[in-house]
């Protein structure tokens, strides 16, 4: 789990991402529809996205998991959070964790993909504020700084 | 000399709030866990109209890990069976009689874990004795249906009211001597906002101090904590209301729903606090959905393409309870807005409200009170005279705009619109979308057989709710405060009464305090969404948080920079009235370098420094505003849209739209709300719909039936602006939040009717999914709302 390593006995039919967030207190990643539709719920197993609503916590058992808070390492944002801030690609946050995920996984199998790659990547996962242009170009972004790029914390002018 | 560093105020800036989320630190309303929290979870109705015979608990109360169950019995004791809603009206919290729509709660259940509470739900034993249903407004005033609403004493019907704005006459004699008159019945279908945050609450009652403190999914948190004193009777003061990050609003946390209500009474009947998060089903089910417009228009014109008048009844659906959210002098909302762009000589409208087993609700989901449908209203029929004239649609409606020169134009209906240059905003957005061209592509390709439509809309929205005079919710005014305190270092922290949802309030709202006052907006904390914390006000829907806590943020600002300039006065040794402002300082005027920043004055202002007479000291200020009228943004959309003749499906290849909303603050996250909106207006045109079969069963409970549009349905925004101030908001800038959700809808219907004008056909109904639209082709489309054969 990210890194570490956790025992837990839980209920065979608990759910991997209340598992996370109830079990683990990993809140980065929601719950969103249930139905594997919205997909605000995706991490990845075993370096593979799932959405964890569909994923029993005992189907994690010997496996790896990995979420949004495992992006950003000693203190270095990955290029994918960047870009969503650089590029407007959140405005409620609450699918942006998954969409960070599948991004991820995306540049690092194709680091150099189309828009329409990247809308394909996306097309499992919901966004009801930005009608996913922004997110096309935050991808973009992030495939385009592959060593990400130095700015404050705060806000800066853009465009 | 000291000159302020670079002030930064209005332009595109990266969001403050980004750096959480993208770390997946947001801390949403599911993301609170208090010690010794419980969890609450409600049992729904699988029936849409029946008499509760008997309710038995007894099972779910001897579950271990349950401590209480809740129904409409125990509440009755404590007088909270029933809550007013937003119109006057009232609504089961639980039920006591019947239940009156699929999906309405009937008990809450609190455990000590999430999964344990959906189990006791399980064992609740409810005996109902089915009634027949209502499920066709159409059929709601007939006189052999059932009446939804006899909890009302001597009720013998459904209806609900009769409600009429413009000059019937007037619009009857305009049509009597028209030379073209069409009529068209059309249905704005009930849809659902969905945000992907759920709604839900986490309540914890102090029972010592007597506090209730609520976090919650509300896009009012003032308005909710109001409500919940006079509901309750709990004094307002020992109530807090706390409005966290919010995935997502669109009018679907207005309101106050049963499951807030029994996850309070849970925390208070058992002293911890209880958690309560509806999951997908229950969210799409029974919370405010929006629409259900069932619209007969007639538009009057002259053969040569001059449109006279409009008007139009409309059949409103109310679901079982009258829980609209609007306005309450406006029971259809501002749906009279409908007279569009154009400048008519009359207009009239009647609507009938009625009730049916379905949920309540009808005001949400970005629609401006209506104007959604207002402008869906208009924008068809006016295409349909294009059709009808075979003028083109672009060029029918440059004839007919509201002209530069016109504005304050006072519409047929009685709005004042505030400011407009239409024709330049229609010429800009023809121009980006190479209008010509694409129609010559367009009769290259029919002449192929191939489908493709152009569709136009021009839409003027009326947004940021609204002058008191006018306007209140349950007799709360719709005015809205801000507070700004400037600390001594000269680093501001400004508290609003508007509450962010996704718009970025934390970033724009610093902009205005640095525009209005030369500091980085970096210097500026934005606080919101916390009752204790921040000043009263109705909260953000409506698009209304720019034009009225914009406005209010602005006026506290110069407030704060008139104080600053007494002890300004003070520190120059200078007469107040000789300074002079630039952006973050103070100077005398005719000396540009004799002046003290806006950090030194206030320094000098918490300092030892001697005032005069009168002059308090400290820069503090805070403020109400009320705004003198609505704002009026509007904006000029393209769409452009491929149709398979053989599946019936759409591809929308192009979408074009040039939004003016007045000044921009962060022209980024302008853009943002625009592409948010485009794309809604797409899922409302193309794919959503929640629509019942006879037996009232809600046929869209879940994303597998209820379709949002994703990255695939979505093409790449093309967007362009063009900017007229309102003339009365003190920044000039006018509300957007809405208007791509308002604008875009009939510019993607247009255009699938004009691809399938080889056809004959001159409208079809949302949503134009594939099924709909080759039934269409075939001569024998069907009602998208009803599953009834």
């Amino acid at each position: 789990m990210n890194g570490e390593e956790y025992e837990r006995d839980v209920e065979p039919r608990l759910l991997l991402v209340h598992f996370l967030r109830d079990d683990l207190d990993l809140t980065g990643t929601h719950w969103g529809c249930d139905t594997s539709n919205c997909g605000v719920c995706a991490v990845w197993l075993d370096d593979v996205p799932v959405k964890s609503c569909t994923v029993l916590a005992v189907m994690a058992n010997g496996r790896t998991v990995r979420t949004v808070e495992d992006l950003e390492r000693d203190g270095e944002l990955d290029p994918v959070q960047q870009g969503f801030a650089e590029c407007h690609g959140l405005q409620c946050g609450f699918c942006t964790s998954g969409m960070l995920m599948t991004a991820r996984w995306l540049l690092d199998k194709n680091p150099d993909p189309s828009d329409a790659e990247i809308r394909s990547a996306i097309s499992g996962q919901l966004c009801r504020c930005t009608g996913y242009e922004n997110i096309v170009r935050s991808i973009r972004w992030a495939a385009e700084h592959p060593g990400g790029a130095v700015f404050g914390a705060g806000p800066e002018v853009v465009a | 000399m000291t000159r302020p560093e670079a002030a930064r105020g209005f332009g595109s800036m990266r969001r403050k709030e980004d750096a959480r989320f993208i770390r997946g630190r947001g801390t949403y309303v599911d993301d609170i866990k208090l010690s010794g929290m419980l969890h609450g979870a409600v049992l729904h109705s699988p029936h849409a109209h029946a008499r509760i015979v008997s309710i038995d608990t007894s099972a779910a109360e001897a579950h271990p890990k349950v401590k209480a169950v809740i129904t409409g019995e125990t509440l009755s004791a404590l007088d909270l069976a029933w809550m007013p809603t937003l119109s006057n009206d009232v609504q089961a919290v639980l039920a006591t009689d019947k239940v009156r729509f699929q999906g309405q709660e009937v008990a809450y259940v609190v455990a000590e874990d999430r999964y344990s509470a959906r189990d006791a739900l399980e064992l609740i034993g409810v005996d109902y004795d089915p009634l027949p249903v209502v499920s066709d407004a159409r059929r709601a005033m007939d006189e052999d249906a059932p009446v939804i609403r006899d909890d009302v004493e001597g009720r013998t019907d459904n209806h609900i009211f009769d409600w009429e704005a413009g000059d019937r006459a007037r619009t009857d004699e305009v049509f009597a001597g028209a030379e073209v008159v069409l009529t068209q019945d059309m249905i704005y279908p009930r849809v659902h906002p969905a945000p992907l945050e759920t709604c839900g609450i986490v309540a914890d009652m102090d029972k010592v101090s007597g506090k209730l403190t609520v976090w919650t999914t509300t896009q009012a948190p003032h308005a909710h904590r109001t409500l919940y004193a006079l509901v309750a009777g709990l004094p307002e003061h020992k109530i807090r209301v706390i409005s966290p990050d919010i995935g997502g609003g669109f009018g679907n946390k207005v309101g106050i729903y049963p499951g807030y209500i029994c996850s309070i009474v849970g925390s208070i009947v058992t002293g911890r606090p209880v958690k309560w998060m509806e999951d997908r089903s229950e969210n799409l089910m029974t919370t405010s959905f929006a629409r259900d417009y069932h619209m007969s228009g007639s538009i009057a014109a002259t053969r040569d393409g001059t449109i006279l008048a409009v008007r139009v009844t409309t059949l409103a659906d109310h679901g079982a309870f009258n829980g609209t959210a609007q306005p309450t002098r406006f029971p259809a909302g501002f749906f009279h807005v409908f007279t569009g762009s154009y400048d008519l000589r009359a207009a009239h409208c009647a609507v009938t409200g009625v009730y049916t087993n379905k949920a309540p609700g009808g005001v949400a989901y970005a629609c401006s009170f209506r104007v959604t449908e207002a402008v869906y209203l208009v924008e068809r029929l006016v295409d349909m005279v294009a059709a009808e004239l075979d003028i083109d649609p672009a060029a029918l409606r440059m004839k007919n705009l509201i002209q530069p020169e016109q504005f304050p134009y006072t519409c047929a209906t009685g709005w004042e619109y505030d400011s407009g240059d239409y024709a330049t905003t229609l010429r800009v957005a023809l121009d980006l979308a190479g209008y010509d061209e694409l129609r010559a592509e367009q009769a290259e390709r029919r002449a192929r057989g191939e489908l493709m439509g152009i569709g136009v809309s021009f839409f003027t929205e009326a947004v940021g709710a609204g002058p008191r005079k006018h306007m209140d919710i349950m007799g709360l005014g719709m005015a809205d405060g801000a507070e700004l305190r400037v600390h001594p270092t000269g680093k501001a922290v400004l508290r609003i009464s508007v509450q962010t949802q996704g718009q970025g309030h934390e970033t724009t709202f610093a902009q205005i305090v640095a525009q209005e006052l030369g500091i980085p907006a970096d210097d500026v904390e934005v606080v919101h969404g916390d009752t204790d914390q921040t000043p009263f006000g109705l909260g953000t829907y409506g698009s209304r948080s720019t034009p009225v806590s914009g406005a209010a943020t602005a006026i506290v600002t110069r407030k704060v920079r008139e104080r600053a300039r007494l002890v300004a006065g003070a520190m120059l040794e200078a007469d107040p009235g000789d300074l002079q402002w630039e952006a973050g300082r103070w100077f005398v005027r005719g000396n540009p370098t004799s002046g003290v920043t806006i950090q030194q004055i206030a320094m000098a202002a918490h300092g030892d420094i001697e005032l005069p007479e009168g002059v308090e000291g400290h820069l503090d200020a805070t403020t109400v505003y009320n705004p003198p009228n609505l704002t009026y943004p509007y904006g000029a959309y393209i769409c452009v849209v491929d149709v398979d003749a053989g599946t019936g499906k759409v591809r929308v290849r192009r979408f074009v739209a040039v939004d003016d909303c007045g000044v921009r603050i962060n022209p980024m996250i302008v853009e943002g709300q625009v592409h948010g909106g485009l794309a809604d207006g797409i899922g409302m045109a193309l794919m959503q719909v929640m629509a019942f079969d006879e037996d009232g069963n809600h046929l869209g409970a879940s994303f597998m039936d209820y379709l949002l549009p994703t990255s695939m349905e979505c093409p790449s925004w093309e967007l362009g602006a063009t900017v007229t101030p309102s003339p009365h908001h003190p920044l000039g800038a006018k509300g957007v939040g809405e208007s791509a959700t308002v604008g875009s809808p009939p510019a993607v219907v247009n255009a699938v009717v004009d691809a399938l004008r080889p056809y004959g056909i001159r409208h079809a109904d949302m949503p134009l999914t594939p099924a709909n639209v080759w039934r269409t082709i075939q001569g024998r489309p069907f009602r998208t709302d009803l599953a009834i054969t």
